[in-house]
This record gives structure tokens, sequence and C-alpha cells, in this order.
């Protein structure tokens, strides 16, 4: 198992990324969204016979590169080229058909059908529509043999499989149709350590058998240990990308920050030393994703917490307000314990919270700003169960102006506005309760510059009219910036806690990422 | 600048939605005055409302249901079980208890949908059809296969004109179903509540509302209103039986999504849905009085149903 870890270099042939003579170039590819860029200009090449790994901190734009070469998102500007020819990718279809194939994070089996008939999903033996099944079989061993998953029942249903054999499934699946390219996004980020080491193993294995594969991955050490190339991404550009041999987790974490400075940040009003704790948590837990918490909040504080997507930040604030029933733990607000079952009672406890996601979670895209900023407060501006229209319209329009949200009319729907008008249209919707404690998670994702220094601004001057403000947000600056005490989570806790000066994004980085599914590995000489 | 073109043309398809169902009604009215003598006569609107008053206030139903983002498939079936006791109470303890029992056992049936959907997690769709052969199965037991009737002269109280318009008691019944769920939905909270759950129910949920009461009461309301329904059938028949009004539920869906209500959910108002019966009853109307063929009568509508759920499509897909 360990010395097969043990990179060994495939052949003698430089593993450059990147220029021509690649088997597979991606050359000039640009994509962004609503204005936002998320690639810029990335040019990178895969060999066959290599892994190559693919590493950046949240957003960076790994997955969105890589779906571009799978054919699930189409690029802006740029092109691919297969042997020095450019290919079509407009669909997964025509990308399968070039020989890409790419495992999302969210696998595609189908979950109630068995696992012959998914790896041969597209591909079964049939004669005038009749499904061959011994004929099937046949292939499934044979091709069972091949990649050496013994364990695999091919009667089993797919979706009754742990996670690391469903892993499996898809990369028989990939080879039954004949790939050349195999694109694994976080695939580890799921596994026990010892299925992670497996699947290392495996990508080594498929490398050999001549076909390029590509490792985006979280987990620095792992990366080390099995990639031949890497290429570190951030801000949508590729910083840096060349031989693995030379590189290690400090040097890559160096790349991986300096994101370009958009925004300044002024110094936020200072927290008087005998301010009153607003928000005491205490060692919450709920299942594999918080797993003892303790923090406080006081009045006029910006807390900020940083770490990985899956760290458990955004399940931390899904708790506290009730989104989520904790397994255990202690929530206390002003003094008071509260036992958050329900959105609505932390409300009344004075918790708001702006969701990470405002399309599925924060907003009802086919209604109007000014009912979507009325909605958690409905009971304030009615009597006996009907409206006070006047009163309504009154208090949105005063929110709209504070928090600038530009729109047309107050009746249109909200999905009509930009990012920016959605996100403020969110955080008006909470202001409009006077909430204790406002906990906004990701409050500038996807919005221009120009709405981000507002929203900046506003929640600056919330803590200085004396809110507690949970800040949680993957961009470091932000919360490095922005906040008086800076909390790092890694895998479900929280790892460091740095006042405001003590800390850098390098820092962070390093905190957030420092040991995931490394340690039991020896890191690569 | 592009983002504003687009905004200004979606504003335009979706008020072509938002209108286009009056210009719709009021060109087909003009018309139908014109070609025809009989039309445009007292006696033919007395009717034509009548004809509306029961799928009227089941699109009233239909249409809190698909707004709040459920289905109600038993709505005939709770019609017939409510109408076949309210039957029964009737001729053992008088009219007034004969109608608040039936309206008591529609609400009950309703509820029963409502917690099957909501904390028993079946799909409205499903769960609905199935009480709806529960129920009328029940309605089979109950009556023995018989038709039940009832000799009380003011059972048939919704059947008979009222000194205004010569329009009939169970029209006006229609009529104040009609404006008190328009106001519930676009005056109160718990309106703002139905669209919120239909339109997006984890914000819903996200800001406080308590979804799955909101969508339980919205269900007990449609079998309240189903019951109602059944008492103007019975009261216009002085009977009732267990095979009646079979299907009546999918006219009621038909008339709200003509009138512009999305089945995704989230969408649409009371008024225009009652636009929707009243277009669906012209076309039935327009062929009776022009002599023409009956037979395509329901290519038309169906046709119009296709029009108006095509409508929605295409403006919900604009939208990414």
């Amino acid at each position: 198992m360990t010395d097969q870890l043990t990179k060994q270099p495939h052949g003698g042939a430089q593993a450059t990324p990147a220029k021509a003579g690649s088997f597979l170039l991606m050359q000039g590819i640009s994509k962004s969204y609503g204005g936002v860029p998320v690639l810029t200009d990335v040019t990178i090449g895969f060999e066959r016979g290599r892994v190559h790994g693919l590493v950046g901190e949240n957003g960076a734009g790994k997955s969105t590169l890589m779906k571009i070469l799978a054919g699930i998102i189409r690029p802006d500007r740029g092109a691919v080229l297969k042997d020095g020819t450019p290919i079509r990718v407009q669909s997964p279809r025509d990308a399968l058909a070039h020989g890409v194939t790419m495992i999302t994070q969210e696998l595609s089996l189908v979950p109630r059908r068995s696992v012959l008939e998914n790896v041969l999903m597209g591909r079964l033996a049939q004669r005038g529509g009749w499904v061959q099944s011994r004929a099937n079989h046949a292939r499934f061993l044979e091709l069972r043999d091949e990649v050496g998953f013994d364990d695999l029942d091919p009667q089993a249903l797919a979706g009754a499989l742990p996670l690391a054999k469903q892993l499996r499934v898809e990369i028989m699946r990939a080879i039954a149709r004949n790939a050349e390219v195999i694109i694994m996004d976080e695939p580890t980020a799921v596994l026990t350590t010892s299925d992670a080491e497996q699947l290392l193993v495996l990508m080594q294995r498929l490398a050999d058998s001549n076909i390029a594969v590509v490792f985006i991955s979280h987990y620095l050490e792992q990366a080390l240990s099995v990639t031949d190339t890497l290429g570190v991404l951030r801000d949508g550009r590729l910083v840096t990308g060349g031989p693995t041999v030379g590189q290690t987790a400090d040097t890559l974490v160096r790349s991986m920050v300096g994101r370009q400075v958009d925004v300044l940040y002024p110094e936020p009003e200072p927290v008087p030393h005998n301010a009153p704790v607003v928000l005491a948590v205490r060692d919450l837990r709920r299942g594999q994703a918080v797993r003892g918490v303790s923090f406080e909040i006081r009045r006029g504080e910006i807390l900020g917490v940083a770490g990985l997507v899956g760290s458990g930040r955004s399940e931390t604030a899904r708790l506290i307000f009730g989104a989520e029933r904790a397994d255990a733990g202690e929530v206390v607000v002003n003094g008071k314990t509260v036992h958050p079952s329900s959105p609505s009672i932390a409300m009344r406890a004075g918790i708001a919270l702006v969701p990470e996601d405002r399309k599925t979670d924060g907003l009802v895209l086919g209604r109007s700003v000014r009912e979507n900023i009325s909605l958690a407060s409905l009971g304030e501006l009615s009597a006996g169960g009907v409206l006070k229209r006047r009163k309504e319209r009154r208090e949105t329009t005063a929110l709209m102006e504070r928090t600038d949200i530009r729109a047309a009319t107050t009746e249109g729907p909200v999905w009509t506005l930009s990012g920016g008008n959605q996100q403020k249209t969110m955080f008006s919707k909470w202001l409009l309760r006077r909430p204790q404690l406002l906990i906004v998670d990701e409050p500038t994702r996807g919005v221009d510059v120009a709405a981000k220094v507002q929203i900046h601004q506003l929640l600056r001057d919330l803590a200085a009219a004396g809110h507690a403000i949970l800040l949680i947000s993957s961009e470091n600056e932000e919360v490095i910036g922005m906040s008086h005490r800076v909390c790092v989570m890694r895998q479900g806790r929280i790892a460091a806690t740095f006042q405001r000066g003590d800390t850098d994004t390098e820092a962070i980085l390093a905190t957030a990422f420092d040991g995931l599914g490394g340690e039991d590995r020896g890191r690569k000489a | 600048m592009r983002a504003s073109v687009i905004t200004v043309g979606q504003r335009a398809l979706s008020s072509t939605r938002d209108y286009g169902i009056a210009v719709s009604f009021v060109v087909m009215f003009v018309a139908l005055s014109l070609s025809t003598t009989t039309f445009f006569t007292p006696t033919n609107m007395v009717n034509l409302l009548d004809q509306s008053a029961m799928v009227g206030i089941l699109a009233a139903a239909a249409t809190l249901c698909i707004i709040s983002g459920v289905f109600d498939l038993s709505m005939s079936a709770v019609l017939t079980v409510s109408a076949i006791i309210a039957v029964q109470t009737t001729n053992h303890f008088g009219v007034a208890a004969g109608f608040a029992t039936g309206i008591l056992v529609g609400a009950g049936l309703g509820l029963m949908n409502g917690l099957l959907v909501n904390y028993g997690r079946i799909n409205s769709f499903i769960a609905t059809l199935a009480t709806g052969i529960v129920f009328r199965g029940l309605a089979v037991v109950v009556t023995e296969g018989q038709l039940v009737a009832t000799t009380s002269r003011s059972f048939g109280v919704f059947n008979d004109a009222s000194p205004v318009f010569g329009i009939t008691t169970g029209s006006w019944l229609f009529i104040a179903v009609a404006v008190l769920s328009g106001l519930l939905l676009s005056r109160t909270t718990f309106g703002r509540a139905v669209y919120a759950v239909g339109g997006n129910r984890e914000a819903a949920r996200l800001s406080g509302i308590r979804t799955r009461v909101v969508s339980s009461f919205v269900m007990t309301l449609s079998g309240s209103l189903a019951a109602t329904a059944g008492l103007i059938g019975a009261s216009r028949a002085s009977s009732a039986q267990a095979s009646m009004y079979t299907g009546l539920e999918l006219s009621a869906i038909a008339a709200a999504v003509v009138g512009g209500t999305s089945i995704l959910g989230g969408e649409g108002t009371m008024w225009r849905a009652v636009l929707g019966v009243f277009i669906l009853a012209l076309i039935g109307n327009g062929f009776n009085l022009l002599g023409l063929d009956p037979t395509y009568q329901q290519v038309v509508q169906g046709a119009l149903i296709l029009v108006a759920v095509g409508t929605d499509q295409i403006l919900r897909r604009r939208r990414f």
C-alpha cells in the first residue's frame, strides 16, 4: 500500500502543464456570471498517463474550470484542443465523445438501479431493443477485472452502497465509456482515511493505464502525494502550474493567498470592553458537521468565521437560528437560554440569519421586493391578520432607501434585480425586525464591487449602532478586514481564534487546511 | 444595459399574462353579444352565472391550493360526501344542521388531506388522488349505492332566485366566496404566507413562517369550499348520490390555470382565476348559442389550457 503511494515519476517526460503539444489543452478560458469574473484567461494542459492536481481556495474557480472541460458549463471565451486540434465541448455528450468524463461532488448515479445498469448506462448490449443480460454481465465482469473492484456486486442497488463504493461505480462507468480523461472533483472529501488512500492508489493505476486523471482537492497532502503536476488557481487565474516535485504545503498556501485588493477595509468602531455579551454558544453539536463549538459575541462586535466549505461554519449558523436542531449544546441570548428548535423561536429571541444561498433559502424570487422585505415581519405589519398596507409600504420603502436597493419598482418580482440588490433585499428583510444578533453567511458572494462596499459599510454601521454580528465568509480578506475577532473552523470545530491585527490570510489558510487528511500520511520528500 | 432590455421584455410578457386574460374575456363577451341576440339577455346571464357557481367555488379552492404549492384532486369526492351527509342530517335535524354538518365534514376531510401531505410527507397529487378514491368509496358505503333525497323545501334555497337581478342564492354564494378568498390572498398575512410557501418553501420557513400549518390550513379550506359547492349541487337536486360531479375538480384546476395561476406555485390571483372560470363557461355557452358542433368545444377548451401553461413556462424559463 504505502510504497504504491510513494510517487514515482512516470517515464522521463517533463510534466509541464499548459503548453502546446499537450494531449488536452484548455486555452484562454474565461467565464463570468452577471459581470463577476469566475475564470480569467486560464490556459492549462493535461497529459495521458499523468495525475494532475488542481488546488485553490473556495471559489477560486477549480470546479468551474473542470465543468467547462466536461461540457457542463460553457465558457464565455477560450478553446479546448485535443492533440492540437480544436474540439467542440458544448454538452456532457460532446465531452464524452472526446473521452472526457467528470465525477462531480454530487455523484450522478441512478440510486434505484443496479450497479451493472449504472456502469453500462447508455451502453447496455441489446438486440432489437431487448437487453442482452448475459452479454452485459460478461462485459461487467470483464470491466471489473480490469479495474480490480472484486467486491462490487453487479446486482446491488447503487444508492444503497457506501459512498466509497458509489465512487468506484462512477469510475467503472467512466472506464466503460472508454474515458481518456477522468476528472474527480473533491472525491476524497467524503471518504474515510483508508478509503481515501485506496482511491489515491487507484488514481495512479488509472494513470498507468494511459488515462489522464485530474484531481481537484482541498487536501494539500493528498494532492502532493499523488500528482505529477499541480496547478494553483486564485481568483479565477492560474497562478502557478508545473511539476509537483519541489512543491510543499507551504509553497502552495503561499500561491493561493494574495487576492487582489479590490475593496478597502476601514477600521471598525472599537468594542467597549464592558460591552455585554449578546450571544454565547456553548459546546454546540450536530452529527459530524458541528462537533463542539463555543464562542461569545458582544454588543457592537463583528465576529468573523473563516474556514473551508464543509468545515461547519454555515451549519453552526443554521443551528443557532433554528433552521436545524442541535444534538447538544447551549445558545444563550442576552443571558437567557434559548432552545432554537425553529426559526420563529430564534427570531423572537432577536436572532436573524441572512443565508448563504439567496436563491434557494433567502428569497421568494417570484414575489416583489416589498413582499420579500415584509415576509419576516408580517405580525408587526398587521392587525388581526389583516395587513396594514400603508405601514408596510412606508417601512419597506424606508429600508430600500437605507440599503440603497435600486429597483425600477417595488412591485416587480425580485428575480429581475441584480445580485447586489437581491442581497440588499435580504438584509432589509432582517433589518426590519431590528435583530440583536445578525448572522450573515457569505454576504457579498456574487455581488459587484460597489454593492460589496455598501454591504460592508452597512455591517459596520449596524455594529456601531450596537448590533452583534456573526460574519461568515470564504473570502479571507473580507473576514480579516471586517471583524474584531476571527474564528477559523476546521472539521466542525473552532481551530483557532485571532484578534484583529494578529492574523493574515496566510495564517488563516494554514489553519483551515492544516492536517486535513494528511496527519497519518508522510509528506512526500 | 442588456439586463434592462430583458427586464422590459419580461415585464411586457408578464403583463400580457396579467391582463391578456381580461382582454380575452372582454373580446369574447362583446363578440358573443354582437353575433347573437340570445347571449346578452338577463336570462342567459343569470344562467351563465348559475352554471359557473359550483366549478367557480372549486376553482377558488384550487387557486388557493396551487398557489400554496399543492394539488387537491379529492375535491369532487369531498363535495359528494359532504352533500350526502348534509342531505341525511337535514332529514333528521333540519336544514341548518344539515348545512353546518356538510361544511364541517368537508373541512375535516380537507384537514385529513393537509395532515397526510404535510406531516405524512406524501406528495399532494398522489395523496389526494388516493383519498379521493377512498372518500367516494365511503360515499357508496354510506348511501348503499342509492340516491339520498330530502323533502325539505328550504333545503333547495340555493336554487331560489333572489330579489336582486333574479340571480340565484347559489350564485351569490359563489360571488361571496370569490370576493372573500380574493381578500384573504391579497390583504391578509395568511395570504402572504400562502404565496411565500408556494414560491419558496425553504425561504418561507427561514422567515419564521410555519409552512406546514399554512399548507394544512389551505387544504382544510379547500375541503370546506368543496363542501360548499356540494351544498349547492344537492340543494339544486334536493338529493345527493355517490356518483355526483365526478371529475369536477379537473375543470376547476383548468379554470385556475387558464386564469394564469402558475402550477409551480407562488403566483396567481383570485380575480384572474374567476375570469378563467367565465372564459371556459363562455366557450361552452358560445358553442351552444351559435349552434356549433359541441365536439369542438372540448378541443378549444383543451387548447386554451395548453396556451396558458405554455405562457407560464416561457415566463419562467427566461428567469435565469
